[in-house]
């Protein structure tokens, strides 16, 4: 059985809630079940088969090609399998994921893996805000899993963020990290303003130098045990994070958010 | 059974059900890291009197451990799994968490998950970091040299506790060069400990005793200063007899640190002094595991 591949016929003026086509909806349907979906396409609805070329069978590895930036809501809630999206994807992608892998080959919209719960996201472009984040309202961001970006990212990455890990390889923009909970956040790039605002405990792991609010404190230069395990953790991944010359366990450590509870830590390389 | 002029009796020794973990400790170089192991396998000869058994299983090569320093694992025996958990974290907290440099990890990944770091990770006094990696739960434990760097759990798995042989010689001198040279010999074995100091324990014991509220006493008939006076298991020329004693995760390691141990006491032979090997059993009636001497050395 080979992928199966959902082709981007003409993109739409209006947003396309792609939600309906996750591996775990798609098991034991055949092309033509698939072809006659409904998806929410602005205030109308549009059958799959008008918006894709379908080919191929194997519902557990999907393709979407010529993916833009109006298709919402792809991978969401996703439990098995593989998605992979060439081109850009909207916003929403991989949101509330418990499973399986995300691959986009572009840029991604808002809220890309916001809530998410397990699983592996890269991104080989750039995120938008709220990566990774909470949904407006909530009280948990992203739970668990993996999310590789390697390019930049917008404002909020880890907002609200509760477990996982987050690696940006290139810049992140202000409030990284803010309100985060838990969870380990790496940035390789710059960061933007108000770094780890709010944050209650958590880890920012950085390459180089950020802005400090007043309310983060020196707690002075430190080797640590767990880096070492932290970045073997990261040694089979497709990124910049598995070069073991990225590597290092020696760093200038800040504790804060001391506005909140305190607990959190921007540790910066050395 | 008659190997280089020592003579193996047709008998067999008898272990029996316990559980067990293994721990990892590293630090900033060997000696530190066996230092810790060492303080916290201390006072684990024997589950009748210390709780439970424990010995160092290896050195470990900075390649082998979890954070790429040197390491010592090491085994840890009890004879029910309460006893293991509060054993372990007690050893763990008194031990490693004290101990300059260290950091404790899982040895066995398998079976039921047993607290190692978890609760100790309450000495933080709420300045603990917990960091999920690759699936496993650390937990960052604030100190004063740094931060102990701790696994929140280890597995705990059925093993085999009490296998033995006797080595029975003409003096002291050669029953304790015999059993030196078995337990350098069984050291390489993974999977095991020898639990008694040295590996070696002189004061084997039988099940019961005169007085009343004792259940084990001295194993007359394995004294050779009581040949004369009770129902001896040593024949005139025996002027010595030590035991060692292992603790395996499974019955097959024990046999195969038992064919070790035995072949190199055996090596030394009857030339050095050497004249039997035998073992403890209590008739079937202790233990489920029996492994007889003459079948492991075929």
């Amino acid at each position: 059985m080979s992928a199966l591949t959902f082709t981007v016929k003409q993109a739409t003026a209006q947003r396309v809630d792609m939600s309906p086509l996750t591996c775990q909806l798609l098991k034991g349907l055949s092309i033509a079940e698939i072809a006659a979906i409904e998806l929410q396409n602005g205030k109308r609805k549009l059958r799959v088969d008008a918006l894709f070329d379908i080919s191929g069978s194997d519902t557990q590895i999907i393709f979407i090609k010529n993916s833009f930036d109006k298709l919402d809501f792809i991978a969401k809630d996703l439990q098995e399998g593989s998605v992979t999206i060439e081109g850009d994807a909207g916003a929403y992608l991989a949101m509330g994921m418990e499973s399986g892998s995300v691959m986009v080959n572009g840029n991604v919209g808002l809220y890309a893996a916001c809530e998410m719960k397990n699983g592996l996201l890269t991104v080989n472009g750039n995120a938008g805000d709220f990566l990774g984040a909470a949904l407006p309202g909530n009280k948990k961001g992203m739970k668990g899993g993996t999310i590789i970006i390697k390019g930049n990212v917008g404002q909020r990455a880890g907002d609200h963020m509760r477990r996982g890990t987050l690696l940006i390889e290139g810049n992140a923009g202000d409030y990284c990290g803010s309100r985060m909970v838990a969870g380990t956040i790496a940035v390789m790039g710059s960061t933007g303003r108000f770094l780890g605002y709010a944050m209650q405990r958590g880890t920012l792991l950085l390459w180089q130098q950020p802005t400090l609010s007043a309310t983060f404190n020196d707690c002075g230069s430190h080797t640590l045990a767990f880096l070492p395990i932290l970045f073997k953790s990261f040694a089979k991944l497709d990124s910049k994070f598995a070069d073991a010359t990225q590597a290092f366990d020696r760093v200038q450590r800040f504790g804060g958010d001391m506005a909140e509870k305190g607990r959190a830590e921007v540790l910066v390389k050395l | 059974m008659i190997i280089n002029g020592v003579s193996i009796d047709e008998t067999f020794a008898e272990a029996f059900p316990m559980k067990a973990t293994r721990a990892i400790i590293t630090a900033q170089n060997e000696k530190w890291a066996m230092i810790s192991a060492q303080a916290m396998t201390g006072f684990a000869t024997s589950v009748i009197a210390c709780g439970c058994e424990a010995g160092i299983e290896r050195v470990l090569d900075p390649s082998e451990t979890p954070d790429g320093r040197p390491g010592v694992s090491v085994l840890i025996f009890a004879m029910g799994g309460k006893g293991l958990a509060k054993q372990l974290e007690t050893r763990a907290g008194q031990c490693v968490l004290t101990s300059p440099t260290s950091a404790l990890f899982a040895g066995i990944d398998e079976g039921l998950q047993i607290p190692l770091g978890k609760n100790l990770r309450y000495f933080g006094d709420g300045f603990q970091i917990a960091k999920k990696i690759a699936g496993k739960r650390y937990w960052r434990v604030p100190v004063m040299d740094g931060e102990f760097l701790t696994e929140a759990t280890t597995g705990r798995v059925d093993a085999v506790g009490g296998g033995n042989f006797l080595v029975l010689a003409e003096s002291q001198p050669q029953a304790l060069a015999a059993c030196e040279a078995a337990i350098i010999e069984m050291k390489k074995m993974p999977n095991v400990i020898m639990p008694f100091p040295g590996g070696v324990v002189r004061s084997g014991s039988k099940v019961g005793s005169k007085y009343p509220a004792l259940g084990a006493s001295t194993n007359d008939a394995f004294c050779p200063t009581l040949k004369g006076i009770t129902k001896t298991d040593l024949s005139p020329e025996i002027e010595s007899v030590m035991e060692i004693v292992i603790d395996g995760l499974t019955k097959e390691d024990i046999d195969k640190a038992m064919r070790v141990g035995i072949q190199a006491v055996c090596d030394l032979g009857a030339a050095n002094g050497i004249k039997r090997i035998s073992a403890g059993n209590y008739g079937g009636k202790l233990g489920p595991f029996h492994f007889h001497l003459q079948e492991i050395m075929a």
